[in-house]
């Protein structure tokens, strides 16, 4: 890390860096952040952009980047600021990581800061006439100035960007997303196979697909302004209305973050029940997935047969947890209750009929010739767009990027058990496909180890920590991500560290690994036919919620 | 076997008794139009169920049935709310095009519908170009979808029209020539000829290879051309919501979905005439007993368990295969099926010629 | 909840007895007991779902608890083919304008499911500064579904009390709901012209 900090020093004497954190912290004033960023790409290997995450400090706004170094996974975080608020701009970094193109629009649409250089500067989420910035500390949320309009939107297809001169000055340059002669089909925000409420706009000339633009924000609820006027315990009951498929997974991630930053020991016994509960729902998750991606293209009796052994997975949430779906079951220091009796039981039941079911799902699509002329050599995401656009989960190791994070950055107890990364190496939708088939088997065999292991805890133990009435957390920041079952999934944190007795998060952000999936849509599907879009997005398998937040 | 000309001949005289010949003939052209229309829609309620039912098997699950018993009147249901469901009218449309379109897939399935032959002297009509008239009826269809797509004034109805043109037209050829094969080993283009052809031994057992080929290919074109899956790309619901009737509600939507299900049935009829027989019996040349025992079925038993036969077929790969696409579609027909099938044409030509086919 | 604790919603069938007190004509009322159960027992869904309500109507749909026993499956993604829309998940002000746009496409007679606490009230999300409050405040609504999600038996409850809830109305002699095609153009077209 000292290395770094030198190199970092030779490279923008102006920047300061701080080791004391989690990870090495480097503050930059904007002027010098695009020619760092540059050679922190190109020179330190940092090309992963894993995170970015507007941030409201009050005095001043500014935008928090996690880099990843793909080949060390070392991680570092960078710390740009504005100090003015009326018109805030900083540098855009899109040019050098893709992925930072949709997020800049996000931070562009909850804290106004825009970005120079940036291709595309619109909202991302709200609607085109909204007023104000909703995540800034001073946002009037007067329900007068932005009521419920029933009147249709118009269709924004005004753009603009900010250019920067070699003298520095910023002018404005306005655009259109697409030009007057283009046949712009709507697909969604209602279609059935956008997976929920996603909206593309694609210009096509006849069957093929020419651009792709992505319209969200339909399902956006306001999470993350939700949770800064909720106590800890209360924010992780959003965590599962994200990413509903891996709704475990995304609240274990929040729990490791809040125990991270309270400096709390969770008990062996409730980290299994967490890592078992992660791996039963990635393998719901999968199976969906796999049902969807039949579903779009037809088959629909596939469909039929991976719901059929979801229902075995609800079950066994069902006798523990109480619930089918969002079960709310882990919490901060462990879990709410212990397993069911039946537990390891019917877990190696689901291990066994899943196992054997996944050759009948193989004999039933992948074989199909069908299916292998419509999936292999379509869309494919090559392993250095899967990296720029910070492509991870499934979609991202059919491309070859070794990014799953519990092998990366363990976490839990995936480092006591054995397991392979299924990587594949074309990445076009036969691969994606592959991944999650391979991925199940994988997640069976971690499964049966735990079973083994908490057979040897026997029926009952201390599944919870002791935690206070109250959680308090120290002022810092800190950023803690997970395998979920689409991708990385990372919670960042910051705690201004409020005396007061009711503590509440000063900034919760998810940085959810849907959302750079969907940034990958105009890529791949550019020049390919309106059903490849369908079979594609259908691959790259997103969940809307998540994306939208 | 019993033969139904019996009693169509006897009701004729009956009529001419009383009146005049003009008069005679109209009044059975509406009885069998009556009895036909009735038929229609009888046979295309029970194939919407046939194939819910079937569907139903292959994915695991009941199936409908809590209306009535098995769920067998949960097509009255589907019907009566069908009836009194609005029709919602266009704006900016050309109102009676749209209009129009459903009744011209409705009619061109009624006709063709028509022409089959149901059972031993049970038949509308018996031309010397019945197949050939049958084939001409139904690319009619195609219009009526057309008008349909293109009259609804959305993007995902045009597209569903094009596609269906492109696909339909494609496809007749193949479906021609798979008939024309079997004409060759007939001899015959007129209905009752080829069932008759069919006495000691059906066309795909007694025509060769050839004839397995052609029923192969047919059954292949006869799917793409009732627009049904893995063919169904003009309505392909997971990309154009419901393709070229997205906009059509009520009973106009209704008639394109009996049609659709009506479809399935004439084709499934067509294919049962020209390779499996129509309505003749099974027979083996030689085991005279078991032959006489075959002929106790009524023929039109035997004419519609062979067509619900090729329709489970239909049905069954429709639920297990994925979509093709568009170019793969276009692909399949030109580079394969219709090559193999001029090929296929010329063996058969040269079968029955050097009289190499089985006699029957 | 314990078995003697739930309250069917019997006032339906109580209602349906007394607006068949008075007496009616005896082929109408008929007439009208044939319609009705004909939609009531072929009610066909719009496919929509915005979140996770959506799963579990999937769920409703697959093998286990196999809604096409009621003749429930014949889901239509064209607003215009469906019978009643089942909004499964929140509902947000950029949704909105294009929830009712789905809602004036379908075609008489139409029905709506709020199914979910977010599509009731906006449930969890009812802080947010841009999620509606019950999709009551946009579209009529006919059954009320809580639940976050709602289990798949619990919607083939909503299910039956919608199929009660058809049983009383009155196909000749006024739906009990109805706002005229013609009118709806009217409205649209004077928007369109401001």
């Amino acid at each position: 890390m000292a290395d770094i900090q030198e190199k970092i020093g030779k490279l923008c004497p102006e920047a300061q860096c701080d080791a004391s954190g989690e990870f090495l912290l480097i503050s930059v004033p904007d002027a010098q952040w695009h020619d760092l960023a540059q050679s922190l790409k190109d020179e330190l290997h940092f090309d992963y952009l894993t995170a970015l995450v507007g941030v409201d400090w009050k005095e001043e706004l500014g935008v928090m980047y996690y880099l990843t170094n793909t080949e060390t996974q070392e991680m570092i975080h960078v710390k740009v600021a504005t100090a003015d608020r009326e018109q805030p701009r900083l540098h855009s970094v899109s040019d050098l990581w893709a992925v930072a193109n949709f997020q800049e629009r996000e931070v562009y649409d909850f804290y106004g800061i825009e970005f120079i250089n940036h291709p595309d500067m619109r909202r991302f989420f709200l609607r085109n006439d909204w007023v104000g910035y909703p995540l800034r500390k001073d946002y009037d949320d007067d329900p007068e100035k932005n009521p419920l309009r029933l009147e249709d939107e118009e269709n924004e297809d005004n753009t603009y960007r900010l250019v920067e001169d070699e003298n520095g000055d910023v002018t404005r340059v306005d655009g259109k997303v697409f030009g007057d002669d283009e046949y712009v089909i709507n697909v969604g925000p209602q279609h059935p196979s956008t997976h929920g409420v996603m909206r593309y706009r694609a210009s096509i000339e006849g069957e093929l697909v020419k651009k792709v633009d992505v319209v969200s924000g339909y399902i956006h609820r306001g999470i993350e302004k939700m949770c800064e006027s909720l106590m800890y315990p209360q924010t992780l009951l959003y965590t599962e209305r994200l990413d509903y498929m891996s709704a475990h997974i995304n609240r274990h991630c929040l729990c490791l973050c809040i125990e991270k930053a309270m400096g709390l020991e969770v008990p062996h016994r409730a980290e299994l029940i967490r890592m078992m509960m992660d791996e039963l729902m990635r393998l719901s998750s999968h199976l969906l997935s796999y049902g969807c991606l039949t579903m779009d293209q037809g088959a629909t009796t596939a469909f039929f047969y991976g719901f059929r052994e979801r229902e075995l997975i609800y079950d066994i949430f069902d006798k523990t947890c109480g619930a089918r779906m969002s079960m709310s079951y882990l919490t901060i220091g462990g879990v709410k209750a212990d397993v069911h009796p039946d537990f390891i039981n019917d877990v190696r039941n689901v291990c066994d009929t899943v196992t054997e079911k996944l050759k009948e799902y193989h004999k039933l699509f992948t074989g199909n010739i069908i299916a292998r002329n419509r999936m292999v050599g379509v869309g494919i995401l090559g392993k250095e767009d899967a990296i720029n656009y910070a492509i991870t989960g499934p979609s991202g190791r059919a491309s070859g990027h070794h990014c799953d994070v519990r092998k990366c950055h363990p976490y839990s107890l995936y480092n006591e058990v054995e397991f392979d990364e299924v990587t594949y190496e074309t990445g076009d939708s036969m691969d994606r496909y592959m991944v999650r088939m391979k991925e199940m088997e994988e997640s069976i065999k971690i499964l049966r180890q735990c079973c083994d292991m908490l057979e040897k805890e026997g029926i009952e133990g201390e599944y919870i920590a002791k935690v206070p009435k109250i959680i308090k957390l120290p002022a810092g920041h800190w950023y803690q991500q997970v395998e979920g079952s689409r991708g990385a999934f990372g919670v960042y944190l910051e705690s201004d560290g409020d005396p007061k007795p009711f503590q509440k998060p000063y900034r919760l952000h998810f940085q959810s690994p849907c959302f750079n999936l969907v940034g990958v849509v105009d890529l791949t599907c550019k020049d390919n036919l309106i059903a490849d879009l369908i079979t594609i997005t259908a691959s790259i398998d997103y969940v809307i919620p998540d994306i939208d937040r | 076997m019993f033969d139904f000309s019996v009693v169509t001949n006897w009701f004729n005289d009956l009529l001419l008794g009383v009146m005049p010949q003009w008069l005679a003939t109209t009044i059975e052209c509406v009885i069998v139009a009556v009895l036909l229309l009735l038929a229609y829609t009888v046979l295309a309620m029970f194939y919407i169920m046939y194939e819910r039912w079937v569907c139903a098997w292959f994915q695991c699950r009941r199936g409908p049935l809590r209306v009535g018993p098995w769920g067998s009147l949960q097509i009255f249901a589907d019907v009566i709310k069908m009836l009194i469901k609005e029709v919602v009218g266009l704006w900016k449309t050309d109102n009676f095009l749209h209009k129009l379109a459903p009744y011209f897939v409705l009619v061109a399935s009624v006709v063709v519908f028509a022409c089959l032959p149901w059972g031993k002297g049970l038949q509308a009509i018996d031309f010397n170009i019945g197949v050939f008239f049958m084939t001409a009826v139904s690319s009619l269809g195609v219009v009526g979808i057309l008008l349909a797509g293109w009259s609804s004034n959305s993007k995902y109805t045009m597209i569903g029209a094009m596609r269906s043109g492109a696909q339909m037209i494609s496809y007749e050829l193949s479906i021609g020539i798979a008939m024309l094969t079997i004409v060759c080993l007939a001899g015959t283009m007129s209905v009752t000829g080829l069932v008759e052809a069919q006495q000691n031994g059906w066309f795909i057992f007694t025509g060769h290879i050839p004839a397995i080929i052609a029923f192969i290919i047919y059954v292949i074109a006869a799917t793409a051309e009732t627009n049904r899956g893995p063919f169904d790309l003009p309505e392909a619901e997971h990309e154009l919501t419901a393709g070229y009737h997205t906009e059509y509600s009520g009973i106009h939507f209704g008639f394109f979905y009996l049609a659709e299900y009506l479809n399935l049935f004439i084709v499934s009829g067509i294919a049962t005439l020209l390779f499996l027989g129509g309505w003749m019996p099974f027979h083996v040349s030689g085991w005279d007993g078991f032959n006489a025992v075959m002929d106790y079925i009524p023929s039109t038993i035997w004419f519609l368990g062979k067509a619900i036969f090729v329709s489970f077929i239909i049905i069954w790969f429709k639920w297990s295969f994925p979509r093709v696409r568009i170019d793969q579609m276009l692909a399949l027909e030109w580079r394969y099926l219709m090559p193999i099938g001029l090929f296929n044409l010329v063996l058969m030509a040269v079968i029955v010629s050097m009289g190499w086919h089985f006699a029957g | 909840m314990k078995h003697e604790d739930f309250k069917d919603n019997e006032y339906i069938d109580q209602l349906v007895q007394e607006l068949n007190a008075s007496g009616t004509n005896v082929v109408v009322g008929k007439l009208d007991q044939l319609i009705n159960w004909g939609i009531s027992n072929s009610l066909w869904p719009f496919c929509f779902g915005t979140s996770c309500c959506a799963i579990e109507f999937m769920c409703l749909g697959a093998a286990r608890y196999d809604m096409a026993r009621f003749g429930f499956e014949v889901a239509r993604n064209s607003p215009r083919q469906a019978d009643y829309i089942m909004c499964q998940g929140t509902i947000t002000y950029r949704m909105a304008p294009a929830l009712k746009r789905l809602y004036e496409q379908m075609a008489e007679p139409k029905y709506v499911i709020a199914c979910g606490a977010c599509t009731v009230s906006g449930g969890p999300f009812k802080n947010s500064y841009c999620v509606v409050k019950g999709i009551d405040e946009i579209i009529p609504v006919d059954v009320y579904l809580p639940g976050c999600p709602p289990r798949p038996e619990a919607m083939f409850y909503a299910l039956m009390q919608l199929q009660r809830k058809i049983k009383v109305q009155k196909f000749f002699g006024g739906v009990n709901r109805k706002e005229s095609r013609k009118k709806f153009f009217d409205k649209s077209s004077e928007t369109a012209e401001k």
